[in-house]
């Protein structure tokens, strides 16, 4: 299964701060761990929210609101995509993330979507019928 | 999905399954033997099986499992060495020995990269049949379990069982040594650890049996050793060449298959739906093989073909004089009917249909394509396409006869239906 690690911000991380030389050291030698097992798709660090955009969706108007935002425990500080057996295995691998400060974190797995996942109650007619939904979708997006 | 509230076991199992192939290896080097090491890795296993429901899981689970599987063995070389110096050497120094122990013991701390590589040149030696390979392989390096093997090859767990015992014991009585090949065979080597690899994906990836055309947990398990092979040895320009073929035919697993399970032809699919994570994968890789500037070997021969695929945007913006032209350095490297009928395939979209089917009426004669229902497949598309409905459908008909796969069978049946004579 395919999974996403979404690293939560952290004041320090808003306030656009660089790690320290220990925990960017650690971190390289963890990403490498990954890569060297197999597990690792992809990832990225993102900026702070200050050189964010959000675009809101309200009928037919859309407003820009500029970053930083307020609510930082629900912001983003960067994201992996992984290629793990089970949502045991990406705990497990989570628990292996550096933390030398000791600094409170928060790191968030979420699995995704793939049609297997739905298994044999998915059935043909129920396939067909998402099929025909993406594609109206992807026909009038 | 409850991970939070979880159960120990299934916990146990996702570190098995991150720790096991290091786990064995680093013992393997130890105590000079694959089978043994396996067996104290497996008892080390049971230990925490017995023991973490208790005490909770510890903080670090792998150099747990390391150190216990690492007192059984010096235990158990303790109570060789000792029943040998009965019988040989009685005078030996106790300090002496005891310092042994510990270099033993410090032995397998050491990075495992080097030790990862014995296993898999051991698990892949070539004194093992391919299959007795692929099931050592699943078992030693993807920590799969003999049922897990059994359940994704659709066979008996017995079977399986058996397999893996007798390849072990072939493993011993050959006294395979626990090494990388040097030079001058490392290449050879390596051939058969990238075949294993293949075999596992292509199982996966083009179910032979069932009525299932994909088994995503075969293709997943030798993407990720594969992967792990980039790392141990960057150098080898097929490596690279296996990850990228493998990483861009994976990419193509959603848009294979139809609504009611059927499968798509490459042409026919729905490029929006490929993994276009993979697909950027893929290329990446096949940039690392050439890279190397290595001599360029099969695998990554078919990479680059795939890559072709995977950069026209959409099927008319192939390349297709490039893929003939990969297909003739691919029929030079590797003479194979199977690749002339490919090779028939691109001469088709480049030169058209009646240059293919010449090339595809030499095939028939071939015994090795006897019963391989890609050629009457192929070969009916072309008469179709030249408006020869009539052979076309016989075709058609001959191929459903061949193919096992149930799905497969009911496409080709569909198309055979559908055929029009034009003359």
């Amino acid at each position: 299964m395919r999974v996403m690690v979404l690293i939560k911000a952290t004041e320090q991380s808003e306030a656009g701060e660089m790690p320290s030389q220990e925990l960017l050291e650690q971190m390289t030698a963890f990403n490498e761990e990954l890569v060297r097992a197999g597990v690792m798709l992809a990832g990225e660090g993102l900026h702070p929210s200050s050189e964010g955009v959000r675009v809101e969706f309200s009928g037919s108007e859309r407003k820009l609101i500029d970053g930083p935002f307020a609510e930082t425990k629900e912001l983003l500080a960067g994201y992996w995509v992984w290629q793990v057996r089970s949502m045991e295995e990406a705990v497990e691998w989570v628990r292996r993330i550096p933390n030398p400060t000791g600094e409170h974190g928060m790191v968030e797995i979420r699995p995704v979507f793939e049609a297997d996942d739905f298994g044999e109650e998915f059935t043909p007619e129920l396939r067909e019928r998402e099929e025909r939904l993406r594609a109206q979708t992807e026909a009038g997006a | 999905m409850s991970v939070a509230g979880r159960d120990v076991t299934r916990t146990i199992e996702a570190v098995w399954r991150i720790e096991s192939a290091r786990l064995i290896a680093g013992i393997a080097r130890l105590v000079r033997d694959v089978p043994l090491a396996e067996d104290l890795a497996q008892e080390a296993l049971v230990a925490a099986l017995e023991q973490w429901p208790e005490s909770g899981v510890p903080d670090n689970p792998g150099a747990w499992l390391m150190a216990t599987a690492k007192h059984r063995a010096i235990d158990r070389l303790r109570r060789a060495e000792v029943h040998q110096r009965k019988t040989e050497e009685l005078g030996r120094d106790a300090e002496l020995r005891s310092r042994e122990d510990d270099d033993l013991a410090a032995a397998a701390d050491d990075p495992f990269d080097d030790d990862l590589l014995r296993l898999i040149f051991t698990a892949c030696h070539p004194v093992l049949s391919p299959e007795a390979r692929v099931a050592l392989t699943l078992r030693l390096l993807c920590g799969l379990t003999t049922r897990e093997i059994a359940r994704a090859y659709l066979t008996s767990e017995s079977t399986v069982a058996q397999r893996i015992v007798r390849a072990k014991r072939t493993l011993s009585a050959a006294h395979v040594p626990f090494a990388i090949p040097g030079r001058d065979e490392l290449r050879e080597r390596l051939a058969s650890v990238l075949e294993v690899v293949y075999l596992i994906f292509n199982e996966g990836y083009s179910a032979t049996a069932g009525d299932r055309l994909i088994r995503p947990e075969l293709m997943q398990e030798a993407l990720r050793l594969g992967r792990i092979l980039a790392e141990l040895l960057p150098r080898e320009t097929e490596v690279h060449g296996i990850v990228a073929l493998m990483e861009l035919q994976a990419a193509r697993t959603r848009a294979r298959t139809g609504p009611t399970g059927e499968p798509v032809l490459l042409l026919d699919q729905d490029r929006s739906r490929w993994d276009w994570l993979l697909v950027g994968r893929g290329l990446r890789a096949l940039q690392r093989a050439y890279a190397t500037r290595g001599p360029i070997g099969p695998y990554t021969l078919q990479a680059s073909i795939a890559a072709c695929h995977a950069r026209a945007r959409r099927p008319q913006d192939t390349d297709w004089e490039r893929i003939v032209a990969l297909y003739d350095g691919l029929a030079q490297l590797m003479p194979s009917p199977v690749v002339e009928l490919n090779r028939a395939v691109a001469v088709w979209m480049a030169c058209g249909p009646r240059a293919a089917l010449e090339i595809v009426d030499r095939l028939r004669e071939e015994p090795a394509l006897d019963g391989y229902h890609l050629l009457p497949s192929v070969r009916g598309e072309l008469l179709e396409n030249l408006g020869r409905g009539d052979e076309a459908r016989a075709e058609f008909e001959r191929a459903a006869l061949l193919t096992a796969n149930s799905r497969q069978r009911a496409a080709l049946l569909e198309r055979a239906a559908a055929c029009v004579s034009l003359r």
